[in-house]
Protein backbone atom coordinates (compact mmCIF):
# COMPACT_ATOMS: atom_id res chain seq x y z
CA UNK A 1 0.00 0.00 0.00
CA UNK A 2 1.44 3.30 -1.05
CA UNK A 3 0.93 5.88 1.67
CA UNK A 4 2.68 9.02 0.46
CA UNK A 5 1.25 10.95 -2.47
CA UNK A 6 4.43 10.79 -4.55
CA UNK A 7 6.36 7.62 -5.18
CA UNK A 8 9.70 7.83 -6.98
CA UNK A 9 9.40 4.40 -8.41
CA UNK A 10 6.50 5.44 -10.60
CA UNK A 11 7.34 9.13 -10.92
CA UNK A 12 10.92 9.16 -12.13
CA UNK A 13 9.95 8.85 -15.81
CA UNK A 14 7.90 12.02 -15.48
CA UNK A 15 10.75 13.80 -13.72
CA UNK A 16 13.12 12.73 -16.49
CA UNK A 17 10.76 13.96 -19.20
CA UNK A 18 10.38 17.27 -17.38
CA UNK A 19 14.16 17.71 -17.14
CA UNK A 20 14.52 16.97 -20.84
CA UNK A 21 11.82 19.50 -21.70
CA UNK A 22 13.74 22.17 -19.80
CA UNK A 23 16.56 21.84 -22.31
CA UNK A 24 14.35 21.60 -25.37
CA UNK A 25 14.45 25.29 -26.42
CA UNK A 26 18.19 25.00 -26.97
CA UNK A 27 17.64 22.39 -29.63
CA UNK A 28 14.60 23.79 -31.39
CA UNK A 29 13.81 26.62 -33.76
CA UNK A 30 11.42 29.37 -32.73
CA UNK A 31 8.53 27.78 -34.59
CA UNK A 32 8.92 24.45 -32.83
CA UNK A 33 9.31 26.06 -29.45
CA UNK A 34 6.04 27.82 -30.13
CA UNK A 35 4.32 24.58 -31.19
CA UNK A 36 5.64 22.84 -28.08
CA UNK A 37 4.26 25.63 -25.91
CA UNK A 38 0.89 25.25 -27.64
CA UNK A 39 1.05 21.54 -26.88
CA UNK A 40 1.60 22.30 -23.18
CA UNK A 41 -1.37 24.63 -23.07
CA UNK A 42 -3.56 22.09 -24.81
CA UNK A 43 -2.18 19.33 -22.59
CA UNK A 44 -3.25 21.23 -19.48
CA UNK A 45 -6.69 21.76 -21.00
CA UNK A 46 -7.00 18.05 -21.82
CA UNK A 47 -5.78 17.05 -18.36
CA UNK A 48 -8.35 19.32 -16.74
CA UNK A 49 -11.11 17.82 -18.87
CA UNK A 50 -10.03 14.31 -18.02
CA UNK A 51 -10.44 14.99 -14.30
CA UNK A 52 -14.19 14.92 -14.88
CA UNK A 53 -14.45 12.78 -18.01
CA UNK A 54 -11.94 10.01 -17.37
CA UNK A 55 -11.82 10.02 -13.61
CA UNK A 56 -15.30 11.36 -12.91
CA UNK A 57 -17.28 9.68 -15.70
CA UNK A 58 -19.12 12.89 -16.57
CA UNK A 59 -20.17 13.82 -20.09
CA UNK A 60 -18.39 17.15 -19.99
CA UNK A 61 -19.06 17.95 -23.64
CA UNK A 62 -18.31 21.64 -23.68
CA UNK A 63 -15.15 22.07 -21.68
CA UNK A 64 -13.71 24.68 -24.06
CA UNK A 65 -16.32 27.15 -22.82
CA UNK A 66 -14.51 27.37 -19.49
CA UNK A 67 -11.13 27.59 -21.18
CA UNK A 68 -12.47 30.50 -23.21
CA UNK A 69 -13.88 32.20 -20.13
CA UNK A 70 -10.44 31.97 -18.52
CA UNK A 71 -8.67 33.31 -21.59
CA UNK A 72 -11.14 36.18 -22.10
CA UNK A 73 -11.09 37.14 -18.42
CA UNK A 74 -7.31 37.33 -18.49
CA UNK A 75 -7.18 39.23 -21.79
CA UNK A 76 -9.92 41.68 -20.87
CA UNK A 77 -8.33 42.59 -17.54
CA UNK A 78 -4.95 43.06 -19.21
CA UNK A 79 -6.36 45.18 -22.04
CA UNK A 80 -9.13 47.15 -20.37
CA UNK A 81 -7.87 47.81 -16.87
CA UNK A 82 -4.80 49.21 -15.19
CA UNK A 83 -4.68 46.28 -12.78
CA UNK A 84 -1.37 44.46 -12.43
CA UNK A 85 -0.93 41.41 -14.62
CA UNK A 86 -0.98 38.93 -11.76
CA UNK A 87 -4.54 39.99 -10.97
CA UNK A 88 -5.56 39.05 -14.50
CA UNK A 89 -3.75 35.73 -14.22
CA UNK A 90 -5.31 34.94 -10.86
CA UNK A 91 -8.82 36.10 -11.72
CA UNK A 92 -9.10 33.93 -14.84
CA UNK A 93 -9.21 30.49 -13.15
CA UNK A 94 -11.70 31.77 -10.59
CA UNK A 95 -13.93 33.18 -13.33
CA UNK A 96 -13.73 29.84 -15.14
CA UNK A 97 -14.48 27.89 -11.95
CA UNK A 98 -17.42 30.16 -11.15
CA UNK A 99 -18.82 29.59 -14.63
CA UNK A 100 -18.25 25.88 -14.05
CA UNK A 101 -20.21 26.11 -10.82
CA UNK A 102 -23.12 27.91 -12.50
CA UNK A 103 -23.37 25.64 -15.53
CA UNK A 104 -22.52 22.54 -13.52
CA UNK A 105 -25.23 23.31 -10.98
CA UNK A 106 -27.83 22.74 -13.70
CA UNK A 107 -26.03 19.93 -15.48
CA UNK A 108 -25.50 17.58 -12.50
CA UNK A 109 -29.27 17.38 -12.16
CA UNK A 110 -29.36 15.42 -15.39
CA UNK A 111 -27.93 12.05 -16.30
CA UNK A 112 -25.24 11.09 -18.74
CA UNK A 113 -26.06 12.25 -22.25
CA UNK A 114 -28.62 14.76 -21.03
CA UNK A 115 -25.91 16.27 -18.88
CA UNK A 116 -23.76 16.60 -22.01
CA UNK A 117 -26.55 18.06 -24.12
CA UNK A 118 -27.41 20.69 -21.55
CA UNK A 119 -23.77 21.61 -21.20
CA UNK A 120 -23.40 22.01 -24.95
CA UNK A 121 -26.43 24.30 -24.98
CA UNK A 122 -25.28 26.45 -22.07
CA UNK A 123 -21.70 26.55 -23.34
CA UNK A 124 -22.87 27.57 -26.80
CA UNK A 125 -24.89 30.31 -25.18
CA UNK A 126 -21.65 31.63 -23.69
CA UNK A 127 -20.01 31.40 -27.08
CA UNK A 128 -22.88 33.36 -28.64
CA UNK A 129 -22.55 36.06 -26.00
CA UNK A 130 -18.82 36.40 -26.64
CA UNK A 131 -19.42 36.36 -30.38
CA UNK A 132 -22.15 39.04 -30.32
CA UNK A 133 -21.05 41.38 -27.55
CA UNK A 134 -18.89 43.40 -29.83
CA UNK A 135 -18.24 46.31 -27.46
CA UNK A 136 -16.78 44.14 -24.76
CA UNK A 137 -15.19 41.21 -26.55
CA UNK A 138 -14.50 42.52 -30.01
CA UNK A 139 -16.94 39.97 -31.44
CA UNK A 140 -15.55 37.61 -34.03
CA UNK A 141 -12.39 39.69 -34.40
CA UNK A 142 -11.40 38.82 -30.88
CA UNK A 143 -8.80 40.81 -28.97
CA UNK A 144 -5.30 41.13 -30.29
CA UNK A 145 -2.04 42.49 -28.98
CA UNK A 146 -2.80 41.69 -25.37
CA UNK A 147 0.06 43.20 -23.32
CA UNK A 148 2.00 40.35 -21.73
CA UNK A 149 4.37 41.16 -18.85
CA UNK A 150 7.93 41.67 -20.15
CA UNK A 151 9.36 38.87 -18.08
CA UNK A 152 7.42 36.24 -20.03
CA UNK A 153 6.85 37.94 -23.36
CA UNK A 154 9.61 36.37 -25.46
CA UNK A 155 9.14 32.95 -26.97
CA UNK A 156 11.78 31.40 -24.72
CA UNK A 157 10.64 32.92 -21.45
CA UNK A 158 7.00 32.19 -22.18
CA UNK A 159 8.01 28.60 -22.93
CA UNK A 160 9.56 28.21 -19.49
CA UNK A 161 6.69 29.97 -17.78
CA UNK A 162 4.15 27.68 -19.44
CA UNK A 163 6.18 24.56 -18.77
CA UNK A 164 6.53 25.42 -15.07
CA UNK A 165 2.85 26.21 -14.68
CA UNK A 166 1.96 22.98 -16.47
CA UNK A 167 4.28 20.98 -14.21
CA UNK A 168 2.87 22.63 -11.09
CA UNK A 169 -0.72 22.07 -12.22
CA UNK A 170 -0.11 18.45 -13.16
CA UNK A 171 1.49 17.81 -9.77
CA UNK A 172 -1.52 19.24 -7.99
CA UNK A 173 -3.83 17.24 -10.27
CA UNK A 174 -1.91 14.11 -9.37
CA UNK A 175 -2.35 14.92 -5.70
CA UNK A 176 -6.08 15.31 -6.25
CA UNK A 177 -6.21 12.15 -8.37
CA UNK A 178 -4.85 10.15 -5.46
CA UNK A 179 -6.75 11.99 -2.73
CA UNK A 180 -9.86 10.71 -1.01
CA UNK A 181 -11.83 13.06 -3.25
CA UNK A 182 -10.13 11.67 -6.35
CA UNK A 183 -10.91 8.13 -5.27
CA UNK A 184 -14.50 9.07 -4.60
CA UNK A 185 -14.83 10.61 -8.04
CA UNK A 186 -13.44 7.43 -9.62
CA UNK A 187 -15.92 5.41 -7.60
CA UNK A 188 -18.74 7.61 -8.89
CA UNK A 189 -17.53 7.01 -12.43
CA UNK A 190 -17.55 3.26 -11.85
CA UNK A 191 -20.90 3.05 -10.15
CA UNK A 192 -22.89 6.11 -9.10
CA UNK A 193 -25.75 4.02 -7.73
CA UNK A 194 -23.47 2.20 -5.35
CA UNK A 195 -21.86 5.47 -4.30
CA UNK A 196 -25.23 6.82 -3.22
CA UNK A 197 -25.77 3.58 -1.35
CA UNK A 198 -22.61 4.09 0.68
CA UNK A 199 -23.67 7.57 1.70
CA UNK A 200 -22.02 9.72 -0.95
CA UNK A 201 -23.93 12.71 -2.27
CA UNK A 202 -23.08 12.02 -5.89
CA UNK A 203 -24.28 15.30 -7.38
CA UNK A 204 -22.42 17.41 -4.88
CA UNK A 205 -19.17 15.56 -5.56
CA UNK A 206 -19.69 15.80 -9.31
CA UNK A 207 -20.26 19.52 -9.02
CA UNK A 208 -17.13 19.88 -6.93
CA UNK A 209 -15.21 17.93 -9.57
CA UNK A 210 -16.49 20.28 -12.27
CA UNK A 211 -15.44 23.34 -10.29
CA UNK A 212 -11.92 21.95 -9.81
CA UNK A 213 -11.62 20.91 -13.46
CA UNK A 214 -12.88 24.23 -14.81
CA UNK A 215 -10.47 26.04 -12.51
CA UNK A 216 -7.59 24.30 -14.27
CA UNK A 217 -9.22 24.98 -17.65
CA UNK A 218 -9.11 28.65 -16.67
CA UNK A 219 -5.38 28.38 -16.00
CA UNK A 220 -4.97 26.83 -19.45
CA UNK A 221 -6.86 29.85 -20.81
CA UNK A 222 -4.32 32.17 -19.18
CA UNK A 223 -1.47 30.21 -20.73
CA UNK A 224 -3.13 30.51 -24.11
CA UNK A 225 -3.11 34.29 -23.77
CA UNK A 226 0.55 34.20 -22.76
CA UNK A 227 1.57 32.18 -25.79
CA UNK A 228 -0.69 33.81 -28.40
CA UNK A 229 -1.19 37.33 -27.08
CA UNK A 230 -4.74 37.23 -28.39
CA UNK A 231 -8.18 35.67 -27.86
CA UNK A 232 -11.06 34.92 -30.22
CA UNK A 233 -14.50 33.27 -29.97
CA UNK A 234 -13.26 29.97 -31.42
CA UNK A 235 -11.79 29.28 -27.99
CA UNK A 236 -15.32 28.68 -26.73
CA UNK A 237 -16.55 26.87 -29.82
CA UNK A 238 -17.87 23.35 -29.47
CA UNK A 239 -15.46 22.01 -32.11
CA UNK A 240 -12.57 22.68 -29.75
CA UNK A 241 -14.45 20.88 -26.97
CA UNK A 242 -14.81 17.88 -29.23
CA UNK A 243 -11.14 17.97 -30.09
CA UNK A 244 -10.12 18.04 -26.44
CA UNK A 245 -12.53 15.22 -25.67
CA UNK A 246 -10.90 13.14 -28.39
CA UNK A 247 -7.46 13.94 -26.94
CA UNK A 248 -8.56 12.32 -23.69
CA UNK A 249 -9.86 9.24 -25.50
CA UNK A 250 -6.78 9.09 -27.70
CA UNK A 251 -4.32 9.35 -24.84
CA UNK A 252 -6.24 7.03 -22.57
CA UNK A 253 -8.89 8.48 -20.32
CA UNK A 254 -8.54 5.93 -17.56
CA UNK A 255 -4.88 6.79 -17.15
CA UNK A 256 -3.52 9.85 -15.40
CA UNK A 257 -1.06 11.26 -17.93
CA UNK A 258 -2.70 9.95 -21.11
CA UNK A 259 -4.47 13.19 -22.10
CA UNK A 260 -1.10 14.92 -22.41
CA UNK A 261 -0.04 12.31 -24.93
CA UNK A 262 -3.35 12.76 -26.72
CA UNK A 263 -2.85 16.52 -26.79
CA UNK A 264 0.67 16.22 -28.18
CA UNK A 265 -0.44 13.86 -30.94
CA UNK A 266 -3.49 15.94 -31.85
CA UNK A 267 -1.71 19.30 -31.89
CA UNK A 268 1.18 17.87 -33.90
CA UNK A 269 -1.20 16.33 -36.42
CA UNK A 270 -3.26 19.49 -36.66
CA UNK A 271 -0.13 21.56 -37.26
CA UNK A 272 1.32 19.36 -39.97
CA UNK A 273 -1.78 17.88 -41.57
CA UNK A 274 -3.60 21.21 -41.25
CA UNK A 275 -1.11 22.82 -43.63
CA UNK A 276 -1.94 20.31 -46.37
CA UNK A 277 -5.69 20.02 -46.08
CA UNK A 278 -8.70 21.90 -44.80
CA UNK A 279 -10.41 18.73 -43.76
CA UNK A 280 -8.77 18.54 -40.37
CA UNK A 281 -12.00 17.62 -38.59
CA UNK A 282 -12.54 14.80 -41.04
CA UNK A 283 -9.13 13.37 -40.19
CA UNK A 284 -9.93 13.76 -36.51
CA UNK A 285 -13.07 11.71 -37.10
CA UNK A 286 -11.09 8.96 -38.83
CA UNK A 287 -8.62 8.91 -35.94
CA UNK A 288 -11.50 8.52 -33.52
CA UNK A 289 -12.91 5.57 -35.43
CA UNK A 290 -9.52 3.84 -35.64
CA UNK A 291 -9.11 4.48 -31.94
CA UNK A 292 -12.36 2.83 -30.98
CA UNK A 293 -11.39 -0.28 -32.91
CA UNK A 294 -7.69 -0.61 -32.15
CA UNK A 295 -6.89 1.26 -28.94
CA UNK A 296 -10.03 1.35 -26.81
CA UNK A 297 -7.96 2.21 -23.73
CA UNK A 298 -5.99 4.92 -25.53
CA UNK A 299 -2.27 5.22 -26.24
CA UNK A 300 -1.25 5.51 -22.62
CA UNK A 301 -3.61 2.78 -21.50
CA UNK A 302 -2.10 0.55 -24.17
CA UNK A 303 1.45 1.30 -23.02
CA UNK A 304 0.65 0.77 -19.36
CA UNK A 305 -1.02 -2.51 -20.17
CA UNK A 306 2.08 -3.66 -22.06
CA UNK A 307 4.47 -2.51 -19.35
CA UNK A 308 2.47 -3.92 -16.46
CA UNK A 309 1.31 -7.04 -18.25
CA UNK A 310 3.89 -9.16 -16.48
CA UNK A 311 3.66 -7.50 -13.07
CA UNK A 312 -0.11 -7.37 -12.72
CA UNK A 313 -0.52 -11.09 -12.22
CA UNK A 314 -0.09 -11.60 -8.51
CA UNK B 1 -35.62 0.08 15.40
CA UNK B 2 -37.26 -0.24 11.98
CA UNK B 3 -40.98 -0.23 11.31
CA UNK B 4 -42.48 -0.60 7.88
CA UNK B 5 -46.21 0.01 7.70
CA UNK B 6 -48.53 -0.78 4.80
CA UNK B 7 -45.86 0.00 2.24
CA UNK B 8 -46.97 -0.02 -1.39
CA UNK B 9 -45.08 0.29 -4.65
CA UNK B 10 -46.34 -0.36 -8.14
CA UNK B 11 -44.51 -0.47 -11.46
CA UNK B 12 -46.80 0.61 -14.29
CA UNK B 13 -49.84 -0.59 -12.42
CA UNK B 14 -48.22 -3.86 -11.31
CA UNK B 15 -48.18 -4.07 -7.52
CA UNK B 16 -44.68 -5.26 -6.61
CA UNK B 17 -45.16 -4.45 -2.93
CA UNK B 18 -48.65 -3.96 -1.58
CA UNK B 19 -49.37 -3.08 2.00
CA UNK B 20 -46.29 -4.78 3.40
CA UNK B 21 -45.55 -4.63 7.13
CA UNK B 22 -42.29 -5.41 8.81
CA UNK B 23 -40.55 -4.67 12.07
CA UNK B 24 -36.97 -5.14 13.17
CA UNK B 25 -35.75 -4.68 16.74
CA UNK B 26 -32.21 -3.75 17.67
CA UNK B 27 -29.89 -6.75 17.84
CA UNK B 28 -32.28 -8.97 15.95
CA UNK B 29 -31.80 -11.04 12.82
CA UNK B 30 -34.91 -10.87 10.69
CA UNK B 31 -35.38 -12.89 7.53
CA UNK B 32 -37.78 -12.16 4.69
CA UNK B 33 -38.78 -15.18 2.65
CA UNK B 34 -41.05 -15.63 -0.30
CA UNK B 35 -41.11 -17.04 -3.81
CA UNK B 36 -39.37 -15.36 -6.76
CA UNK B 37 -40.98 -12.08 -7.59
CA UNK B 38 -42.65 -11.76 -4.19
CA UNK B 39 -41.24 -8.26 -3.83
CA UNK B 40 -38.38 -8.79 -1.40
CA UNK B 41 -35.80 -6.84 -3.35
CA UNK B 42 -38.31 -4.11 -4.03
CA UNK B 43 -39.07 -3.88 -0.32
CA UNK B 44 -35.37 -3.50 0.52
CA UNK B 45 -34.89 -0.87 -2.15
CA UNK B 46 -37.85 1.05 -0.80
CA UNK B 47 -36.36 1.01 2.69
CA UNK B 48 -32.95 2.18 1.47
CA UNK B 49 -34.29 4.96 -0.73
CA UNK B 50 -33.41 3.48 -4.11
CA UNK B 51 -37.12 3.41 -4.88
CA UNK B 52 -39.81 5.79 -3.69
CA UNK B 53 -42.85 4.27 -2.03
CA UNK B 54 -46.31 5.12 -3.39
CA UNK B 55 -47.89 4.74 0.03
CA UNK B 56 -47.04 3.67 3.54
CA UNK B 57 -44.53 4.58 6.18
CA UNK B 58 -40.94 3.64 6.96
CA UNK B 59 -39.81 4.59 10.45
CA UNK B 60 -36.19 4.16 11.52
CA UNK B 61 -35.11 5.01 15.06
CA UNK B 62 -38.36 6.91 15.55
CA UNK B 63 -38.05 9.06 12.42
CA UNK B 64 -39.64 8.73 9.03
CA UNK B 65 -37.12 7.92 6.34
CA UNK B 66 -39.44 7.36 3.41
CA UNK B 67 -38.64 9.57 0.45
CA UNK B 68 -35.05 10.21 1.55
CA UNK B 69 -32.30 9.81 -1.03
CA UNK B 70 -30.17 6.63 -0.71
CA UNK B 71 -27.14 8.51 0.61
CA UNK B 72 -29.27 10.11 3.31
CA UNK B 73 -30.69 6.74 4.38
CA UNK B 74 -27.16 5.35 4.49
CA UNK B 75 -26.02 8.18 6.72
CA UNK B 76 -28.84 7.36 9.14
CA UNK B 77 -27.19 3.97 9.62
CA UNK B 78 -28.72 1.53 7.13
CA UNK B 79 -26.51 -0.26 4.60
CA UNK B 80 -27.67 -2.44 1.75
CA UNK B 81 -25.77 -5.32 0.22
CA UNK B 82 -27.28 -5.87 -3.23
CA UNK B 83 -28.68 -9.11 -4.60
CA UNK B 84 -27.09 -8.48 -7.98
CA UNK B 85 -23.40 -7.71 -7.49
CA UNK B 86 -23.04 -3.96 -7.60
CA UNK B 87 -19.43 -3.05 -6.87
CA UNK B 88 -16.82 -0.66 -8.27
CA UNK B 89 -15.53 -2.81 -11.10
CA UNK B 90 -12.43 -0.91 -12.10
CA UNK B 91 -11.17 -0.38 -8.57
CA UNK B 92 -9.30 -2.76 -6.34
CA UNK B 93 -10.99 -4.75 -3.60
CA UNK B 94 -9.28 -2.51 -1.08
CA UNK B 95 -10.49 0.69 -2.75
CA UNK B 96 -14.03 -0.68 -2.98
CA UNK B 97 -14.28 -0.93 0.77
CA UNK B 98 -12.19 2.16 1.40
CA UNK B 99 -14.69 4.33 -0.47
CA UNK B 100 -17.41 3.30 1.96
CA UNK B 101 -15.09 3.87 4.92
CA UNK B 102 -14.09 7.32 3.64
CA UNK B 103 -17.74 8.16 3.15
CA UNK B 104 -18.52 7.06 6.69
CA UNK B 105 -15.64 9.16 8.04
CA UNK B 106 -16.81 12.16 6.00
CA UNK B 107 -13.46 12.42 4.25
CA UNK B 108 -14.60 12.17 0.64
CA UNK B 109 -14.04 15.86 0.03
CA UNK B 110 -10.39 15.92 1.04
CA UNK B 111 -8.52 17.18 -2.02
CA UNK B 112 -4.88 17.49 -1.11
CA UNK B 113 -3.91 14.52 0.99
CA UNK B 114 -3.17 11.01 -0.14
CA UNK B 115 -5.94 8.46 0.12
CA UNK B 116 -3.17 6.15 1.35
CA UNK B 117 -3.43 7.92 4.70
CA UNK B 118 -7.13 7.66 5.36
CA UNK B 119 -9.35 4.82 6.46
CA UNK B 120 -6.60 2.24 5.99
CA UNK B 121 -6.91 0.37 9.27
CA UNK B 122 -10.68 0.26 9.17
CA UNK B 123 -10.61 -1.10 5.63
CA UNK B 124 -7.99 -3.70 6.47
CA UNK B 125 -10.00 -4.78 9.47
CA UNK B 126 -13.14 -5.33 7.41
CA UNK B 127 -11.27 -7.19 4.68
CA UNK B 128 -9.70 -9.39 7.36
CA UNK B 129 -13.10 -10.02 8.90
CA UNK B 130 -14.70 -11.19 5.67
CA UNK B 131 -11.63 -13.09 4.50
CA UNK B 132 -10.70 -10.97 1.50
CA UNK B 133 -7.41 -9.64 2.91
CA UNK B 134 -5.27 -11.69 0.54
CA UNK B 135 -7.19 -10.36 -2.47
CA UNK B 136 -7.10 -6.72 -1.40
CA UNK B 137 -5.06 -5.57 -4.38
CA UNK B 138 -7.03 -7.42 -7.04
CA UNK B 139 -9.29 -5.43 -9.32
CA UNK B 140 -12.77 -6.29 -8.13
CA UNK B 141 -14.09 -7.00 -11.61
CA UNK B 142 -11.67 -9.94 -11.84
CA UNK B 143 -12.94 -11.73 -8.72
CA UNK B 144 -15.04 -14.87 -8.78
CA UNK B 145 -18.77 -14.38 -8.32
CA UNK B 146 -18.64 -15.73 -4.78
CA UNK B 147 -15.88 -13.32 -3.79
CA UNK B 148 -17.77 -10.44 -5.37
CA UNK B 149 -20.80 -11.27 -3.23
CA UNK B 150 -18.58 -11.21 -0.15
CA UNK B 151 -17.14 -7.90 -1.32
CA UNK B 152 -20.73 -6.63 -1.65
CA UNK B 153 -21.16 -7.29 2.03
CA UNK B 154 -17.76 -5.85 2.92
CA UNK B 155 -18.66 -2.56 1.21
CA UNK B 156 -21.89 -2.41 3.16
CA UNK B 157 -19.91 -2.97 6.36
CA UNK B 158 -17.62 -0.07 5.47
CA UNK B 159 -20.30 2.34 6.64
CA UNK B 160 -20.47 0.70 10.09
CA UNK B 161 -24.23 0.37 9.79
CA UNK B 162 -26.60 -0.06 12.71
CA UNK B 163 -28.85 -2.05 10.44
CA UNK B 164 -27.36 -4.22 7.71
CA UNK B 165 -29.68 -5.34 4.94
CA UNK B 166 -28.52 -8.35 2.93
CA UNK B 167 -30.39 -9.19 -0.24
CA UNK B 168 -29.73 -12.89 -0.84
CA UNK B 169 -26.15 -12.91 0.46
CA UNK B 170 -25.43 -16.45 -0.78
CA UNK B 171 -27.16 -16.22 -4.16
CA UNK B 172 -25.08 -17.98 -6.81
CA UNK B 173 -22.47 -19.24 -4.36
CA UNK B 174 -21.05 -22.73 -4.30
CA UNK B 175 -21.95 -24.89 -1.27
CA UNK B 176 -18.53 -24.26 0.32
CA UNK B 177 -18.76 -20.51 -0.22
CA UNK B 178 -22.27 -20.59 1.20
CA UNK B 179 -21.20 -22.23 4.42
CA UNK B 180 -18.29 -19.78 4.82
CA UNK B 181 -20.70 -16.91 4.32
CA UNK B 182 -23.15 -18.30 6.84
CA UNK B 183 -20.34 -18.49 9.40
CA UNK B 184 -19.45 -14.93 8.54
CA UNK B 185 -22.99 -13.70 9.15
CA UNK B 186 -23.05 -15.55 12.47
CA UNK B 187 -19.79 -13.90 13.49
CA UNK B 188 -20.94 -10.45 12.42
CA UNK B 189 -23.96 -10.62 14.67
CA UNK B 190 -22.12 -12.14 17.59
CA UNK B 191 -18.96 -10.03 17.52
CA UNK B 192 -20.16 -6.74 16.12
CA UNK B 193 -23.66 -6.91 17.55
CA UNK B 194 -25.13 -6.00 14.17
CA UNK B 195 -28.82 -5.93 13.48
CA UNK B 196 -29.47 -7.77 10.24
CA UNK B 197 -32.41 -7.88 7.87
CA UNK B 198 -31.94 -10.35 5.05
CA UNK B 199 -33.73 -12.41 2.48
CA UNK B 200 -32.69 -15.79 1.25
CA UNK B 201 -34.06 -18.79 -0.61
CA UNK B 202 -31.96 -21.26 1.37
CA UNK B 203 -34.47 -22.34 4.06
CA UNK B 204 -31.83 -24.10 6.11
CA UNK B 205 -29.91 -20.86 6.45
CA UNK B 206 -33.04 -18.90 7.21
CA UNK B 207 -34.29 -21.19 9.93
CA UNK B 208 -30.84 -21.59 11.44
CA UNK B 209 -30.04 -17.95 12.03
CA UNK B 210 -33.21 -15.86 11.95
CA UNK B 211 -34.83 -14.77 15.18
CA UNK B 212 -37.96 -13.82 13.34
CA UNK B 213 -39.19 -14.46 9.83
CA UNK B 214 -41.47 -12.44 7.61
CA UNK B 215 -43.17 -14.19 4.71
CA UNK B 216 -44.02 -12.33 1.53
CA UNK B 217 -46.21 -13.33 -1.35
CA UNK B 218 -47.49 -11.24 -4.27
CA UNK B 219 -46.08 -8.16 -2.60
CA UNK B 220 -48.06 -8.70 0.60
CA UNK B 221 -46.61 -9.65 3.96
CA UNK B 222 -48.45 -12.77 5.13
CA UNK B 223 -47.03 -13.05 8.61
CA UNK B 224 -44.06 -12.10 10.75
CA UNK B 225 -43.11 -14.28 13.68
CA UNK B 226 -40.70 -16.70 15.31
CA UNK B 227 -39.44 -19.58 13.12
CA UNK B 228 -41.67 -22.24 14.73
CA UNK B 229 -44.68 -20.03 14.43
CA UNK B 230 -43.98 -19.45 10.74
CA UNK B 231 -43.28 -23.10 10.11
CA UNK B 232 -46.58 -24.15 11.60
CA UNK B 233 -48.66 -21.45 9.96
CA UNK B 234 -51.12 -23.03 7.54
CA UNK B 235 -51.31 -20.14 5.17
CA UNK B 236 -47.53 -20.14 4.80
CA UNK B 237 -47.43 -23.87 4.31
CA UNK B 238 -49.97 -23.63 1.56
CA UNK B 239 -48.33 -20.67 -0.08
CA UNK B 240 -44.69 -21.42 0.13
CA UNK B 241 -43.20 -24.10 2.25
CA UNK B 242 -45.21 -26.77 0.53
CA UNK B 243 -45.81 -28.80 3.66
CA UNK B 244 -42.24 -29.12 4.93
N1 LIG C 1 -37.97 -1.67 -11.90
C1 LIG C 1 -39.00 -2.52 -12.10
N2 LIG C 1 -39.89 -2.28 -13.09
C2 LIG C 1 -40.93 -3.12 -13.30
N3 LIG C 1 -41.17 -4.21 -12.58
C3 LIG C 1 -40.31 -4.51 -11.59
C4 LIG C 1 -39.19 -3.68 -11.29
N4 LIG C 1 -38.53 -4.22 -10.25
C5 LIG C 1 -39.19 -5.32 -9.92
N5 LIG C 1 -40.28 -5.51 -10.71
C6 LIG C 1 -41.23 -6.60 -10.59
O1 LIG C 1 -41.71 -6.61 -9.26
C7 LIG C 1 -41.85 -7.95 -8.80
C8 LIG C 1 -41.08 -8.11 -7.52
O2 LIG C 1 -39.70 -8.09 -7.83
P1 LIG C 1 -38.57 -8.28 -6.72
O3 LIG C 1 -37.27 -8.17 -7.41
O4 LIG C 1 -38.82 -7.37 -5.60
O5 LIG C 1 -38.81 -9.78 -6.28
P2 LIG C 1 -37.94 -10.66 -5.30
O6 LIG C 1 -38.85 -11.12 -4.23
O7 LIG C 1 -36.72 -9.96 -4.91
O8 LIG C 1 -37.60 -11.89 -6.24
P3 LIG C 1 -36.27 -12.79 -6.28
O9 LIG C 1 -36.41 -13.80 -5.20
O10 LIG C 1 -36.33 -13.43 -7.64
O11 LIG C 1 -35.12 -11.88 -6.12
C9 LIG C 1 -41.37 -8.86 -9.92
O12 LIG C 1 -42.50 -9.37 -10.58
C10 LIG C 1 -40.59 -7.95 -10.83
O13 LIG C 1 -40.75 -8.36 -12.16
MG1 LIG D 1 -34.77 -10.20 -5.16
Amino acid sequence: MQRGPFNWKTLWPYAAVFAALLFLPMALSRFYIYITAVIYVTALLAMSLNMVVGHGGLYQFHHAAFYGVGAYTCALILVRTELPAWVAFAAAPFAAAFTGLLIGWFCVRLNKLYFGMLQISLGSLLWAIVFRWYDLTGGDDGIHGVPIPDAISTINTSYYFILLVLAACVSVMYLIYRSPFGKTLQAIRDNPERCEAVGINVRRHQLMGIVVATFFAGIAGVLFVVVEGSVFPDLLFWVLSLEVFIMCLLGGWFTFAGPMVGAAVTVALRTFVGTYTEYWTLILGVILILLIFFLPEGVMGFIIEKVQGGEAEE
Amino acid sequence: MLQVESLTKSFDGFLAVSGANLSVERGEIVAVIGPNGAGKTTLFKLITGHLRPDEGRIIFEGQSISGLRPYEVCRRGISLSFQVVNVFNRMTVFENVQVAVLSHQKKTRKLFSSSGRHGIEETEEILGNVGLADKARRVSGSLSHGDQKVLEMAIALGNRPDLLILDEPTAGMSPEETSVTIDLIHRLTRELGLTILFCEHDMELVFSIAHRIMVMQYGRSLIQGAPQEVRSNEEVQAAYLGGT
